[in-house]
């Protein structure tokens, strides 16, 4: 450890404003507080701080991501092997091998990307590198389809990066969570190659697969009227999907990280399930209808707790709706975003048969009324304490 | 009354909506045409043409009759002069390009609505002569009509893979036939225009030092 830290210490003054490698300074500064605690200490003002800094922050979720992120690695292997029928005869590190080197790829390409656009604008700009891409940078990657080309990761990366954060000024402006902008960019841009059968399992062309197989996700299924997936495979997440999302088991282990070092919000996680099993249970009530469809029927009738634990809607509540950047600030307000975040994520699946999963779209569009929220729940505070300074005056 | 026709202070109202004060992206009139025709090059080529003929020419009938129009109906008096323009051009386009005039449908009458053209009539037509008016009626059309070109090109080129209804991006690039390459569904939609016509407004600015506010 002693040898990199001599080695940034040597090379600080050639990094300075006006000494050769000046260009450097930014990526210098941001390596260097990356691996250890950042010498400055404040000039005025408050002195006392502790070093859970932004980047201290944004690794623990990365930590929190984890346990998906395994499991989304083993989990592409086992929808390979099980679609060309050798799943028997393949090892649990033959399995979660072919995964890795399929998902490697993908997590490279989006942090390549995206931090090279955050050195560049960091150093045009003249401040220090934000890191609120290193969670970004390992969100996009888990929430894409596993057949997702490389070449439009990177574009998405960069477009989310450039339009989604750095246009309103870097990381803490933003409106809307960067990787979901980069998600819902590829969705609109390439429909083909974010929906349907064929995107969910990594298939090169020579494989056979099995009788019988379809590649469509436990969602699709059920849009189209039919359940078919078990409860356990759903939860424990043996089932098609993006990479990270499918294991509802694996996120809740990364939510009790998150709400334990206190850096996730239990709020936002916990009404945005709420609102999604009411509106589960609202569906459930209005499944009898005479004028849905048949398919319309069954999906209605869907046991209201299974949209929990199917498609992308725990991933959401637990690692993007409660991103601090984009969430209600407010304690009150973050209870209504929760809510509203599920109640419009089983809403948009369920009734529009054009998105098959709606939990991305819902939670953009509560990031659009986040600060709505706050305002209101910043003046409904404000007239009850006024009302009470009349009274006792 | 001497003053030459290409004075500087003439040629200053040719060249300044091109740039310092773009009716687009500096003033922000007539976005709505600039997301609603620009999917394509071709109708976004014919929509500029189209508004600079309405523009150049009401500029020039206003501003002949500045001195007769009474002030309290000037609005009304304006709005007959572009509609009977819009009408021509409407008659032009469906008798010599019949195919692109369907493809701008309603848009060739919304030209009356088009902020740009009623506020080059309020903010200059009433107030200057013919011949100034018709050269800042060019002007701003021609403003109007880079932006739309510019984000006609990158939407057909980036969302069709053709230009001018010619395919650019070779067929077998395309994942459906082998390759790698998709076109960007998300640029033939409207949101899409609003954002690049955001990338435009940002790039002008960094370049151009008077348009950097405090």
């Amino acid at each position: 450890m002693k040898f990199i830290k001599n080695f940034f210490e040597r090379t600080e003054p050639l990094v300075q404003k006006g000494a050769k490698y000046s260009w450097l300074g930014s990526v210098h500064e941001g390596f260097f507080t990356f691996l250890f605690v950042s010498k400055d200490t404040s000039k005025s003002g408050t002195h006392i701080h502790d070093f859970i800094d932004l980047k201290r922050t944004m690794s623990i979720v990365v930590l929190a991501l984890v346990p998906a992120l395994l499991f989304g690695m083993y989990n592409v292997g086992f929808q390979h092997y099980k679609a060309i029928g050798e799943l028997a005869s393949t090892g649990f590190f033959g399995i979660f091998l072919y995964g890795l080197l399929k998902v490697i790829p993908v997590i490279a390409v989006s942090y390549i990307v995206g931090l090279g656009i955050e050195f560049v604008f960091a150093q045009l700009r003249g401040h220090g590198i934000h890191e609120g891409f290193l969670v970004s940078g390992i969100l996009i990657p888990m929430i894409m389809p596993i057949e997702t080309p490389l070449w439009m990761v990177a574009l998405a990366t960069a477009f989310a990066v450039i339009l989604g954060k750095e246009v309103f000024g870097g990381t803490g402006m933003n409106i809307w969570n960067p990787a979901l902008v980069a998600r819902a960019f590829l969705f609109f841009a390439y429909p083909a190659q974010m929906s349907g059968e064929s995107v969910w399992v990594a298939l090169s062309s020579t494989d056979k697969v099995i009788d019988g197989f379809s590649g469509a996700t436990p969602m699709a299924n059920a849009a189209a009227g039919h359940l078919n997936y078990s409860v356990a495979d759903a939860f424990f997440g043996f089932i098609p999907g993006s990479i990270g999302e499918t294991s509802a088991f694996a996120i809740l282990i990364g939510a009790l990280i998150l709400i334990v070092t206190g850096i996730g919000s239990w709020k936002i996680m916990v009404s945005t399930l709420a609102g999604g099993a009411v509106m589960g249970l609202i569906l459930n009530a209005a499944s009898g209808s005479e004028a849905l469809s048949a398919a319309n029927q069954v999906y209605f009738s869907m046991p209201f707790w299974h949209h929990l634990i199917l498609g992308g809607f725990m991933f959401g509540a637990i690692f993007m709706a409660t991103d601090p950047v984009s969430a209600s600030q407010t304690e009150k307000g973050k209870y209504i975003y929760g809510f509203l975040i599920g109640i419009l994520a089983i809403l948009i699946r369920v009734i529009n048969p054009a998105f098959p999963e709606g939990m991305m779209l819902a939670i953009l569009l509560m990031n659009t009324f986040a600060p709505l929220i706050d305002h209101y729940v910043v003046a409904g505070n404000i007239k009850k304490r006024m009302k009470r300074a009349k009274i006792s005056a | 009354m001497s003053e030459p026709l290409f004075s500087k202070k003439n040629l200053k109202l040719l060249s300044d909506p091109l740039n310092d004060s773009n009716p687009i992206t500096v003033q922000v009139l007539g976005i709505c045409s600039a997301l609603a025709v620009t999917a394509q090059l071709k109708p976004s080529i014919v929509m500029a043409l189209s508004v600079a003929a309405v523009l150049a020419f009401s500029n020039v009938i206003i501003s002949l009759l500045r001195n007769t129009i009474p002030n309290r109906i000037r609005i009304i008096v304006q709005l007959v002069v572009i509609a009977a323009l819009v009408i021509l051009v409407d008659q032009v386009l469906k008798a010599y390009v019949y195919d692109v005039s369907k493809q701008l449908s309603v848009f060739v009458g919304l030209i009356i609505t088009n902020c740009i053209i009623m506020g080059r009539l309020e903010a200059f037509a009433l107030g200057n002569r013919p011949w100034q008016s018709f050269l800042d009626g060019i002007g701003n059309a021609a403003g109007y009509g880079v932006i739309l070109i510019v984000v006609g090109f990158f939407r057909e080129l980036l969302g069709s893979g053709s230009l001018l209804g010619f395919k650019i991006i070779p067929d077998s690039w395309y994942i459906a036939n082998g390759g790698f390459y998709e076109n960007n569904g998300l640029m033939v939609l409207s949101p899409m225009a609003l954002i690049v016509v955001g990338i435009i407004i940002w790039v002008q600015r960094s370049r151009n030092s008077k348009l950097i506010e405090n």
